[in-house]
């Protein structure tokens, strides 16, 4: 009785079968449509520019929103974007922006320079509890303001002389400050738009769903379901519409690797977030590579509590670091997918080499630790190295426990801990040696050199230098030309790593699978992505052998 | 017969308060708040945000308040998805998640109490071991091994079938639903093919034979009847699992279901959205399981000449 149901069962799945083979794939189709498909890492949690705080957010707003300038993504140097042109001051403490006449909102208003007024004052408001506010920190009164030292907002450094010309006014030379300006905090909103769904000040309105949403960028939001995709199309209305080349963009929330390793080989993506680790031996070897791996602006590192013995000596620290061996862990352990780092900052920061000032020395860090009271590991009392739940990071871990093992004889026990708790640990400094992962905002050296003046947020070592806060703080903005400071930074890098509050490991690499006819999407430092850029040729066909 | 239902709902309240209670107070429990972040939050603008949840106020407060919330069907906002309120997040996710469960359900009764019965007909011959040594392997292949077997096989190497999502692209949601009713076929193949043995040696069934019935007509009209009864009892709490246990399905084939939500909610934190989905998935679990115990009676007569007492 059994086998005539399952006859009918069988037939019914084949037919279904039979029903989704073959046919164009979603990138084939997409090539022909001007449509790309790409894999965004995760679902974002929200497309207010002064709420959310992430990767996946960034792609998105950056594409539906547009800065006063944006990135070159080939040099990453800034280029016009709301803002046909800027003027500096002497002082280097003023900057006027001319907005371009032709910039509008997706509804067809102009976009004015009152509505930067009105968005940055928003941006910086206490109630918003916008994370990203301290971007907007070299503004006169705007610390003071956002942490409500300051009642009034117009005391903010921001004015609108008339529609299309924006004075900002800075509490010191501010080098880096026109790159802010392809931050999303610094973005502008249309107040109207937010307004008409709630406070200008509320996180939980409904401006940015797609039914409401009004934006200036080079493309408008046309769907989102919910951990599906969001599709974004060409916004008609956008000042340099002409060179816009996409009619649309589909961002997929692509959170497991290998399944978004598997869409790509089937065609359902043109572009994929990350590439799985045990992967990139394969693409590396095909002689026509999807595969685009290139260095990115984050730094990984081991945190040292210098607050705790035995690394409240130096020679303990600096014995540590000079017994990894990072080229070896980074061949073999992480399979050629990072950089050796001994520094903070990455090299290449626009420009920035930072000095290496001590290499893998075994000897030396032996020496350094019997200088340290410790000899060969004796009367050793033992540390504990804390990382976040994660295989990559347990890894590194256990590569490193092994290395300070064969080289200084010593044991250190490891601690997986729970992101949330891990970051409990961190920020309560409730650790020895923990794990740190720090990725730029913006491509300048004081992104990370910033990290470690006294007391700073996110120093987390005990690290305390005058000399190194007074470079950092009032040396190298006011120095008259980027070598000069550039220089000032070397010379505070060198000092940091002398005391080595930190370990660094490695440079992270963007890594990306990124089919052939993709054009116009460099690799770059930030891993940024100008989507005005991208256009696809569909002569371009993959090969995966 | 009613009086049984009623009581049991009665009994469901207590139980979902104390799920509420318990997890409100052991998520704020957990180190780590849902404002912990890699890059440190500015002290202003973390009070802002906790005033906006009301996390300034003192824990019995916010659970009040909460409770308040609650009995208006209120779950609250997000705290990772601002703007998004935890009943819209539900909404969203739980289509997908119920239609996985549904066609996982369908494919885990249709093939495993064939198979069941199958092997119940002929015990102890092939006919009975290879459906039987099946579903022991079902049973111990875990999804995640599963999921991505049958996408190497079907989605890469035949590409017959596509790799992720659901709904997207027609066949998309044959992959999961099997991957996700292997393992409960699995079991329904080992309650059916135990319950109908049973069945099938009872004094009913060799009178049914006596009288000269068809063989199908034995099986299938008395026999399936008392035999299927594990497996009504197996449902209940099975659609439940499926539903709070398809996390795993969810994220090999990228479906925008429930459970994502709900376990990455724990590691984010995300208070209202932890809470939101255990209130939500015990409730249901609590309603399955009075379903299938009353599926359960009215197929059972001892049972249900009991409870009409």
């Amino acid at each position: 009785m059994t086998s005539p149901l399952l006859r009918l069962i069988s037939i019914t799945l084949l037919a279904c079968l039979a029903a989704c083979t073959g046919g164009e794939s979603k990138v084939e189709q997409g090539n022909r449509e001007g449509v790309l498909h790409y894999g965004n890492g995760s679902e974002p949690q929200g497309l207010d520019p002064h709420v959310v705080t992430g990767v996946p957010e960034n792609k998105i707003i950056r594409s539906l929103f547009e800065g006063l300038a944006v990135k070159n993504p080939y040099t990453l140097e800034p280029e016009p974007g709301v803002a046909e042109s800027w003027d500096i001051s002497e002082d280097g403490k003023t900057i006027t922006f001319h907005l371009n006449p032709k910039a509008r909102w997706s509804n067809g208003d102009t976009v004015t320079a009152s509505d930067y007024v009105w968005s940055w004052h928003r941006a910086l408001n206490p109630n918003m509890g916008n994370q990203y506010s301290y971007m907007l920190y070299p503004l006169v009164n705007a610390e003071a303001y956002a942490t409500g030292k300051l009642e009034d907002p117009n005391e903010v450094g921001v004015k609108a002389v008339d529609d299309h010309t924006l004075v900002v006014s800075l509490n010191a030379p501010t080098p880096y400050f026109i790159q802010l300006m392809d931050h999303y905090s610094t973005f502008a909103v249309h107040p109207e738009t937010v307004t008409m769904h709630g406070g200008a000040t509320d996180r939980f309105t409904p401006w940015t769903r797609v039914e409401n949403m009004v934006s200036n960028g080079p493309f408008v939001l046309t769907e989102w379901k919910l951990n599906r995709y969001i599709r974004i199309e060409k916004n008609p209305l956008y000042w340099n519409a002409d060179n816009v080349k996409l009619n649309a963009v589909i961002f997929y929330p692509t959170e497991n690797l290998t399944s978004e390793e598997r869409m790509f080989r089937a065609g359902q993506l043109h572009h994929t977030n990350e590439v799985p680790l045990d992967k990139l031996p394969v693409y590396k070897a095909m002689p026509k590579s999807p595969l685009v791996q290139a260095p990115y602006l984050g730094t990984y590192y081991y945190l040292l509590n210098t607050d705790r013995p035995p690394l409240d000596d130096v020679r303990v620290r600096k014995a540590l670091s000079m017994a990894v061996d990072r080229d070896t862990l980074v061949s073999t352990v992480l399979q050629g997918a990072y950089v050796s780092a001994y520094s903070i900052t990455p090299p290449d920061t626009l420009g920035y080499y930072p000095p290496k000032t001590f290499s893998y020395d075994p000897d030396k860090a032996r020496a350094l630790l019997a200088d340290a009271g410790y000899p060969n590991g004796e009367n050793w009392p033992g540390l504990e190295l804390t990382y976040n739940t994660s295989e990559n990071h347990r890894k590194v871990a256990v590569a490193i426990q092994q290395m300070w093992k064969d080289v200084l004889n010593i044991e250190v026990t490891l601690a997986n801990q729970e992101w949330k708790v891990y970051l409990d640990s961190v920020n309560q400094m409730n650790f020895q040696i923990a794990r740190r992962g720090w990725i730029g905002d913006y491509v300048d050296p004081n992104n990370f050199l910033d990290l470690f003046i006294t007391g700073g947020g996110n120093n987390n070592t005990g690290y305390s230098n005058p000399e190194y806060d007074d470079i950092i703080l009032r040396r190298a903005p006011s120095a008259p030309t980027r070598d000069e400071r550039y220089s000032l930074f070397r010379e505070a890098e060198a000092m940091l790593m002398e005391s080595m509050p930190i370990i660094p490991i490695y440079t992270y690499t963007s890594k990306h699978l990124t089919h052939p006819s993709v054009k116009g999407m460099p690799s770059n430092l930030m891993d940024s992505l100008n989507i005005r850029y991208v256009w696809l040729d569909p002569s371009e066909t993959l090969e995966l052998e | 017969m009613w009086r049984f239902v009623i009581g049991r709902l009665l009994q469901a309240i207590p139980v979902i308060f104390i799920v509420i209670t318990a997890t409100f107070f052991l998520v704020r429990a957990a180190p780590g708040g849902p404002f912990d972040a890699e890059k440190a939050v500015i002290p202003e603008v973390k009070a802002a945000l906790e005033r906006q949840y009301r996390l300034d106020l003192p824990i019995h407060e916010q659970y009040f308040a909460y409770l308040a919330d609650l009995s208006q069907g209120d779950l609250g906002p997000s705290f990772k998805y601002p703007g998004r309120t935890i009943n819209e997040l539900i909404e969203s996710g739980l289509p997908a998640t119920a239609e996985l469960g549904a066609y996982a359900l369908l494919i885990a009764v249709i093939i495993g109490s064939l198979a069941g019965i199958a092997a119940a007909l002929r015990p102890n011959t092939l006919q009975d071991y290879i459906p039987m040594s099946m579903a022991m392997i079902g049973i111990c292949m875990p999804t995640f091994l599963l999921g991505p077997i049958l996408v190497l096989i079907f989605g890469i190497h035949l590409d017959w079938l596509p790799v992720s999502g659901w709904g997207d692209i027609p066949g998309d949601k044959l992959m999961p639903s099997i991957t996700l009713g292997a393992a409960y076929a699995a079991y329904v193949a080992r309650l059916s093919r135990a319950g109908m043995l049973e069945v099938l040696s009872q004094d009913y069934i060799r009178t049914a034979r006596a009288k000269g019935l068809p063989e199908w007509q034995v099986v299938l009209k008395h026999g399936l009847r008392g035999g299927m009864l594990p497996v009504v009892a197996f449902l209940g709490p099975a659609f439940a699992g499926l539903l709070a246990g398809s996390f795993v399905v969810e994220t090999i084939f990228q479906i925008p279901g429930l459970g994502r939500f709900y376990v990455q909610a724990a590691f984010n934190r995300d208070y209202t959205m932890i809470l939101g989905t255990t209130v939500f998935l015990s409730t249901l679990i609590v309603l399955f399981n009075l379903l299938s115990d009353i599926v359960a009676a009215w197929l059972n007569p001892r049972l249900r000449a009991q409870l009409s007492e």
